[in-house]
């Protein structure tokens, strides 16, 4: 599935609908959160990478990976998450690269995006799904 | 301030000026989200580490804002360059105020 | 194996069990120390398995390279603290264990060794009950909690020391009866599931119920750090869940029947390096 900002906004609120929340309030976090942070600017392909897992052992620590050449600065957003906000990375003159890579949490099977705020102000993004398997026994 | 929260930094001894090094970072620190419940259904109130900054001699390197989607015992790894010898600084910012700190020296090969 | 697995989540965990082999992958702890997580099976489980295998082998990939590291291994900081308590000097006779012990290094023959015999004492004792024993007897300070957080800690500190040596429980002499009590506990079955630990991890290792992936239950990784609660976790904690799980009342931590148990399963691992604090899921 080509992940438009429209998907993003339905898959929050398939997860607002699973947790049993009112669909207004996480669609909107979940779009603000991309709205704030490119200004409402459109956010095409290119500069971005996000590496995740294909499956998660467990939600509760899973590890990925976000780097670009360009990037001054990459958001990170699980958008099947009750608040969909992860982290942003703004890097300083002396980063090396911007990479970074962090554990996140991750409430059940969903799209994990990274979107980066390139040098000459554009927005980018990258999606990847990670299947969090729930069900075992696992004491 | 929370109880136990250790941070722990992971950076090379020495490099060559104006290389880049990977700096490793972890705190100990139960990120708690403020979705759970506790066991009488009452809300348990978010308490995470809502920042985290590394500065090389007072320039920076990364500044990351961090959501309680972020794992308890919050890692972070990024690179940085290292032009000289000198003093990196690492800081966690807890919701409740308390701020960690850490330093690491590298000098220059 | 990853596709299959995919293909569970996706929506096909039937009732049945699915064969998922164990990774074939060699754990080499910062580059340098390789760690023994198959061998041919010890004395104690010969007739049922050829090899027995560490569970680090039936984890994903994520989860086997955060091991491998001492930095990504979250649970090597809590191993840390625990060298914060190894020097701190309390009770009456102002010791530390350090005091007596020096380095933890100093330790490195005693965690693969236990549960052991204690002939002063009589009885089988648990690492833990040894280094209450410690506090108590020899510092004057007070026990801790079985599996509490500063216990869990000094033990995930006395594992780490330990890694790269073989788990050796004695099985025989006067242990043999504490042992053969533990072994009995292994095969009965618990609760409304009616499930002995041999169901799943003697007959049904390798194996999927339904998402997870049944190990062989070695217990040479404890304390292991979760990811699922992402904190370090008791051996006798993990006994609990899993008896829970077949819903069923569980014994306490330190109780007798987990003391028998811990030795029991401990020599089904006799020969697989000790690897805490392991990551498991």
């Amino acid at each position: 599935m080509q992940l438009t900002r429209r998907n993003a906004i339905l898959m929050g609120a398939g997860a607002a609908l699973a947790a049993g929340l009112p669909f207004s309030v996480v669609a909107a976090t979940g779009e603000e959160a991309i709205a704030a942070f490119t200004g409402g600017a459109e956010v095409g392909e290119g500069d971005i990478k996000l590496t995740a897992p294909e499956i998660a052992e467990n939600g509760n620590t899973v590890p990925i990976e976000v780097s670009s050449d360009t990037a001054t600065e990459i958001m990170v957003l699980a958008l099947g998450n009750p608040t969909p906000a992860v982290a942003t990375f703004k890097y300083g003159p002396l980063s090396a690269s911007r990479t970074a890579s962090t554990r996140i949490r991750l409430a059940g099977t969903q799209d994990v995006m990274a979107i980066a705020k390139l040098a000459d102000g554009t927005f980018v993004k990258a999606s990847s799904t990670v299947k969090v398997t729930i069900g075992g026994c696992g004491g | 301030m929370a109880e136990d929260v250790k941070p722990r930094v992971k950076v090379p001894k020495s490099v060559s000026a104006g290389e880049a090094i990977t700096i490793k970072t972890l705190i100990s620190h139960k990120m708690e989200s403020g979705q759970r419940k506790d066991d009488d259904g009452n809300l348990i109130p978010r308490s995470i580490i809502n920042r985290f900054t590394c500065d090389f001699n007072g320039e920076n390197v990364v500044d990351v804002t961090l959501e309680p989607a972020i794992s308890t015992n919050p890692y972070l790894e990024f690179e940085a360059l290292v032009p000289e010898a000198g003093e990196f600084k690492f800081t966690w910012y807890d919701d409740d105020g308390s701020v960690y700190e850490e330093s690491k020296k590298i000098a220059i090969e | 194996m990853k596709r299959l697995t995919a293909a569970l989540t996706a929506g096909l965990m039937a009732a049945s069990m699915v064969s998922a082999d164990p990774v074939d992958d060699t754990l080499v702890l910062n580059g340098e120390t390789t760690i023994v997580t198959r061998i041919k099976a010890p004395e104690a489980v010969a007739d049922v398995f050829d090899e027995v295998i560490s569970g680090w082998h039936f984890r994903e990939e994520e989860t086997r390279a955060m091991q491998a590291d001492d930095f990504d291994n979250p649970g090597m900081i809590f191993a840390e603290l625990g060298e914060d308590l190894w020097n701190t000097v309390e009770g009456s006779e102002d010791k530390s264990c350090a005091s007596c012990h020096e380095s933890p290094d100093n330790m490195a023959e005693v965690r693969p060794g236990y549960p052991k015999w204690n002939e002063d004492a009589g009885e089988v004792r648990t690492l833990e009950m040894q280094i209450n024993d410690c506090r108590e007897n020899r510092m004057g300070a007070e026990k801790w909690k079985y599996t509490g957080g500063d216990m869990v800690n000094m033990t995930a500190l006395l594992a780490s020391v330990s890694r790269g040596r073989p788990v050796n429980v004695a099985i025989d002499g006067p242990a043999q009866s504490t042992w053969e009590a533990g072994k009995e506990l292994y095969y009965t079955r618990f609760g409304q599931l009616e499930l002995s630990c041999a169901n799943c991890h003697e007959e049904n290792n390798g194996r999927m119920i339904r998402a997870d992936h049944l190990s062989q239950g070695q217990i040479n990784g404890f304390p292991v750090y979760r990811l699922k609660n992402a904190k370090l976790n008791a051996v006798h904690d993990r006994f609990k869940g899993c008896i829970r799980d077949t819903r069923a009342e569980t014994f306490e931590a330190g109780s007798p029947e987990f003391i028998a148990l811990e030795l029991y399963v401990a020599s089904r691992g006799n020969g697989l390096d000790v690897e805490g604090p392991a990551v498991r899921n």
